[in-house]
C-alpha cells in the first residue's frame, strides 16, 4: 500500500448552530488522484481551509505524513508539503508573474530570508521559474503582472505557484474555473509532469474534466460525504444523481 | 477626598468634550469607512465661529453657540457633497493624505483669517457662576459640558437605534446600491450624517475651548486624542466612544493632578493596553 | 504600489542615478555653498524618510510612530557623546542599535495587529517614548533638550566647520551609503517577500511565508536606519530635542514619502528635498504659508492621481517619438 500522506479524522466545523463540515474522514495516499464534487455550499472550500489550517476546526484532527499537524499554522503545513490553490485567485496584483514564481521557489528552498545577494544572481531559481511557466505555456507572460492578464491566465499562475512549491499533497480548488474550455488540458498536462507519488485532491464543477482526471471520487453535500467510489460508481450512484447531477444525469 | 472629586469632575468633563468631538469621527470611520483626519478642523471651526460671533460680534452666548454649530455642520455637509464623496472608493492611504492636506489648509486659513493667537470665547456670567448640587458646588460650565455629553449620547443612541434615519444610515452603509434601489436617498444620508458629525465636533470645540485652546494648530495638536478615543472605543460604536473618552479623559486628568511630570504617558499607555486587550474596540460593536 | 522588474537593469543604468546624485552633491558643494547647512540637514532627514519607505512603501504597514526610532537614535548619539566618546561613527552605531532595539521590541507587540489598530499603537509607542524622555529630564534635558556635547573629527580628518562643509560631506556620504544598502536589501529575495506580503498576505501565507517574522525583520532594519538618521542629525545640530520623538515628525515624514512616491527609495529622497525646500522657503515669508502649499499639493495629488500625470506625460512622449521617427521605427 502506498504511503499515507494526508488523513483527516472526524473533521468538523460549526458556526454556532450551522454545521458546515460534519465528521469528514479523508485519506490520501501517494499517487492518489481524487476528485471532490458537490453542489454549491456543500462545504468543499471550507474543507480545504480546515485541512490547510486557515480555519480552525471545531473538532477532529489533520495528519500529514503520519504527523498530527492540527496545531500547526498554515505556513508550517506548507513547509511539510501541503499546498493549495484558491478558488478566487489570490496573487500579488502588480508583481510580474515570474517574480511570484521565483518567490515561491525561494520560500521552498528557504532562501527567502537572504538579504545580501540580489534576486538576479539566483540564476537557478530564475531558470526553474521560467521552466515552470513554460510547462504551462505561459513563458511569454513572464514579465506581465496579474492585473494585465486574463482571468484564465491568472488561474494558471495559481497552478504555477503550486508547482513551484513541489508539494507532496496538492489541493486544487476549482482550478479550471475561468480557464477557457479546451485550455483545461494545458493544466492537466502540466500536472502530469509532477512526480507520480504526489497526491492530488481536485474540486471541480467541470464534470468531464474531473471524471477524466480522477481515480477516485468523493461527493460532498451539506458538509458530509454523500458518496465515495470510482468515477464510474459515482456516475451511477442514485443519491448522487438525485442530489447533484439531477434526474437527467 | 476633594482631590478625588476634582479629578472625577474635571476628568468627566474632559471626557465628555472628547466624546462629543469624536462621535462624528467614529461614525464616518466606522460606518462610512472613510478616514477623515481633518475631523479636528471642524472642532476648530466651531470654536472659531463662536469666538467671532460671541466675542467680536457681540451675540449672546446661546445664539452664538447655536449658529456656530449649525454653520459648522453645513460646512461639513457641503464639503462631503462636493469633495469627500469622491474619495470613498479610494485607498485608506489616499484618504489619509487628502485629509491631512485638508487639515493643513484649514490650519493655514485659520492663521490667515484670525492670526496665530488663541481665540477666546467669552462666557456669559451665568456659566461662570458655581452651581450648588448639594454634595458639592460645580462651575456651571462643567455642568453644561457633562449635560451636553449625556444629551449627545442619548440622542445618538435614539437616532441610530430607533429612528428611520438611523435605519437609512445603516442600510446605506451596509449596501449603498441596494439602499438606493429601495428608495433611500443615499446621497442625502451621507451628507447629513457627515454634517451632523461636523456640527457635533464644532460643539465639542466650543465647549472644550478652556481645556483645548483654539489656535491654528488645533486640528493637528488634538487629532491624536480624537483618533485614540475612536480606536479604543471601537469604530462605529458610539457607546464605545463614550466609555473610552470618559476612561481616558479621567486617566489623563488624574495624571495631570497627580503625576504631572510624566505628561501624557499614562494616557498613551492605557490606550495601548486597552487596544491590545480589545483591538476591535472596548465594547465589541457590530462586526466581530 | 511597487512594480519590480524581471531582470536587473544593465550596470550603467544602475549606476546612473547614483552618479547623478553625486553630481548634484558636487554642484551644491561648489556652486551653492551657503545652502550647505540646510543640504546637510536634508540629507540626514532623507535617511529617515527612506527608512519609512521600507515599512510603508515596501511592507505596506502604515505607521505614524516612526519618529520613535529616530528620536531614540538621536538621544543615543547625544548621550554617547556626552558621557563616553564624541566619536561620530560610534555615535551612528549607537543610534542604529537604539533604533533597532526599539523597533524589535515594539514590533514584537505591534505586528500582532493590523490596519487602524496597528496605526494607533504605533502612535502610542512614540508618544510614550516622548513622554518618558520628558520625564527623564536628568538624562535628556527635557524641554531644553540635550546639548553641550562635542563631536570629534570624522575619521580623524576634519571637525565640523561653521560653513557646514564637513557636515554636508559627512551627511551626504552616510546618506549615500544608506541609500545603496537599502536598495540592495530590497533587491534581495527578502525584499521581494516583503512586497509580496504588502500586496497579498493570503497568497504569501499559502506559499509558506512566516509573515510576522519577515515583517519584524523589515521593521527592525528600518528602525536601525531611522536611528542612524536621528544620530546623524543630532551630531550635526549638536542638540537633541523632544520633537525628535514627536507625532509631527512622523506625519511630516509620511507626507514627504508620498510626495516623492513610495516604494522605490528614490522617491523618498525626492520628497524630502521638495518638502524641506518648500518648508524652508515658504517659512521665510510666513510660518504658516508653507502649509497652504503642502496642503494644496496633497489635495491635488490625491484628486488627480499620479497615474493620470504619468499617462498624460507618456502620451506626450509617444506623440513626440512618433513625430521624430515617422518611418515607424520601433521603440
Amino acid at each position: 500500500m502506498s504511503e499515507l500522506l494526508l488523513e483527516t479524522r472526524q473533521l468538523r466545523k460549526s458556526f454556532g448552530g450551522l454545521h458546515v463540515t460534519r465528521d469528514i474522514n479523508l485519506v490520501l495516499r501517494a499517487g492518489d488522484k481524487v476528485g471532490l464534487i458537490g453542489p454549491n455550499g456543500a462545504g468543499k472550500t471550507t474543507l480545504i481551509n480546515l485541512i490547510t489550517g486557515v480555519l480552525a476546526p471545531s473538532a477532529g484532527a489533520v495528519h500529514l505524513g503520519g504527523e498530527d499537524v492540527s496545531a500547526l499554522s498554515q505556513a508550517q503545513r506548507v513547509k511539510r508539503g501541503l499546498v493549495r490553490t484558491f478558488q478566487i485567485t489570490q496573487l500579488a496584483p502588480t508583481l510580474p508573474v515570474r517574480l511570484q514564481v521565483e518567490m515561491a521557489i525561494h520560500e521552498r528552498q528557504g532562501t527567502v530570508g537572504g538579504f545580501w545577494k540580489p534576486r538576479s544572481s539566483y540564476s537557478a531559481v530564475q531558470d526553474e521559474s521560467q521552466a515552470i511557466l513554460q510547462s504551462l505555456r505561459m513563458a511569454g507572460l513572464a514579465a506581465r503582472a496579474p492585473v494585465e492578464l486574463a482571468y484564465g491566465e491568472q488561474r494558471l499562475v495559481e497552478i504555477a505557484l503550486a508547482m513551484a512549491l513541489r508539494p507532496r499533497v496538492l489541493l486544487l480548488d476549482e482550478p479550471m474555473a475561468g480557464v477557457p474550455s479546451g485550455e483545461g488540458q494545458v493544466v492537466l498536462d502540466a500536472l502530469a509532469t509532477l512526480p507520480a507519488d504526489l497526491a492530488i485532491l481536485m474540486i471541480e464543477h467541470d464534470m468531464d474534466l474531473v471524471f477524466n482526471f480522477a481515480d477516485r471520487m468523493m461527493v460532498l453535500a451539506e458538509g458530509a460525504v454523500l458518496a465515495e467510489g470510482s468515477p464510474a460508481e459515482i456516475r451511477r450512484h442514485p443519491a448522487v444523481r438525485a442530489a447533484y447531477l439531477g434526474e437527467e444525469g | 477626598m476633594t482631590l478625588l472629586a476634582n479629578i472625577l469632575i474635571d476628568g468627566i468633563a474632559y471626557g465628555m468634550v472628547l466624546f462629543i468631538i469624536s462621535v462624528g469621527l467614529s461614525i464616518t470611520l466606522g460606518l462610512m469607512r472613510f478616514v477623515n483626519l481633518a475631523h479636528g478642523a471642524f472642532a476648530m471651526t466651531g470654536g472659531y465661529l463662536a469666538a467671532w460671533l460671541v466675542g467680536a460680534q457681540g451675540w449672546p452666548f446661546g445664539w452664538g453657540l447655536l449658529a456656530a454649530v449649525v454653520l459648522t455642520g453645513l460646512l461639513g455637509a457641503v464639503l462631503e457633497a462636493l469633495v469627500l464623496r469622491r474619495l470613498y472608493r479610494r485607498s485608506e492611504l489616499e484618504q489619509v493624505l487628502f485629509t491631512i492636506g485638508l487639515t493643513f489648509l484649514f490650519v493655514a486659513t485659520a492663521n490667515l483669517l484670525a492670526g496665530p493667537e488663541v481665540q477666546l470665547i467669552p462666557l456669559p456670567a451665568w456659566l461662570k457662576t458655581p452651581v450648588d448640587l448639594g454634595i458639592r458646588t460645580l462651575p456651571a460650565q462643567r455642568l453644561l459640558v457633562i449635560a451636553a455629553g449625556l444629551a449627545v449620547l442619548a440622542l445618538s443612541a435614539l437616532v441610530l437605534g430607533r429612528s428611520r434615519f438611523g435605519i437609512w444610515l445603516r442600510a446605506t452603509v451596509d449596501n449603498t446600491g441596494a439602499a438606493a434601489a429601495l428608495g433611500i436617498p443615499v446621497k442625502w444620508v451621507y451628507a447629513a450624517t457627515f454634517g451632523v458629525g461636523a456640527a457635533l465636533a464644532g460643539l465639542g470645540g466650543i465647549l472644550g475651548a478652556e481645556l483645548m485652546p483654539l489656535e491654528p494648530y488645533y486640528p493637528i495638536k488634538y487629532l491624536v486624542l480624537v483618533l485614540v478615543v475612536v480606536a479604543v472605543g471601537g469604530m462605529g460604536s458610539i457607546t464605545g466612544s463614550a466609555v473610552a473618552a470618559l476612561a481616558l479623559g479621567t486617566i489623563e486628568t488624574a495624571s495631570k493632578y497627580l503625576a504631572s511630570d510624566w505628561g501624557s504617558l499614562f494616557f498613551f499607555l492605557s490606550m495601548a493596553l486597552f487596544l491590545a486587550w480589545r483591538p476591535q474596540g472596548l465594547l465589541v460593536a457590530r462586526r466581530a | 504600489m511597487t512594480s519590480l522588474s524581471l531582470h536587473a537593469p544593465p550596470l550603467w543604468r544602475q549606476v546612473l542615478p547614483y552618479a547623478a546624485l553625486l553630481g548634484l552633491a558636487l554642484l551644491i558643494y561648489f556652486v551653492f555653498p551657503d545652502q550647505l547647512p540646510m543640504a546637510a540637514r536634508i540629507a540626514a532627514l532623507a535617511i529617515f524618510v527612506m527608512s519609512l519607505d521600507l515599512v510603508v512603501g515596501y511592507g505596506g504597514l502604515a505607521t505614524l510612530g516612526h519618529s520613535a526610532m529616530y528620536g531614540v537614535g538621536a538621544y543615543a548619539a547625544g548621550l554617547l557623546a556626552t558621557h563616553l566618546t564624541g566619536n561620530p561613527l560610534l555615535g551612528l552605531l549607537a543610534g542604529a542599535c537604539a533604533g533597532a532595539v526599539l523597533a524589535l521590541l515594539s514590533g514584537l507587540f505591534l505586528l500582532r495587529y493590523e490596519g487602524l489598530t496597528f496605526l494607533m499603537l504605533t502612535i502610542a509607542i512614540s508618544q510614550i517614548a516622548q513622554n518618558l524622555a520628558s520625564k527623564l529630564r536628568q538624562w535628556t534635558g527635557g524641554d531644553d533638550g540635550l546639548s553641550g556635547f562635542t563631536i570629534q573629527k570624522i575619521l580623524g580628518l576634519a571637525s565640523f566647520d561653521l560653513q557646514g562643509r564637513v557636515a554636508f560631506v559627512y551627511c551626504f556620504a552616510v546618506m549615500f551609503i544608506c541609500l545603496w544598502l537599502m536598495r540592495r536589501l530590497m533587491a534581495s529575495p527578502f525584499g521581494l517577500a516583503c512586497v509580496g506580503i504588502h500586496q497579498n498576505r493570503q497568497r504569501m501565507a499559502a506559499l509558506g511565508t512566516r509573515i510576522r517574522w519577515q515583517l519584524l525583520k523589515l521593521y527592525t532594519i528600518a528602525g536601525a536606519f531611522a536611528g542612524i538618521s536621528g544620530a546623524l542629525a543630532a551630531q550635526v545640530a549638536q542638540i537633541v530635542g523632544l520633537d525628535s520623538l514627536g507625532f509631527e515628525l512622523s506625519a511630516e515624514a509620511l507626507v514627504m514619502l508620498v510626495l516623492g512616491g513610495a516604494g522605490n527609495l528614490w522617491g523618498a529622497l525626492v520628497g524630502t528635498v521638495v518638502f524641506a525646500s518648500i518648508h524652508h522657503w515658504a517659512s521665510t515669508l510666513n510660518p504658516y504659508h508653507w502649509l497652504f502649499i503642502i496642503g494644496g499639493m496633497l489635495v491635488t495629488m490625491v484628486l488627480v492621481p499620479r497615474e493620470r500625470w504619468g499617462q498624460a506625460l507618456s502620451r506626450r512622449l509617444q506623440l513626440f517619438r512618433r513625430a521624430a521617427a515617422p518611418s515607424g521605427a520601433s521603440s
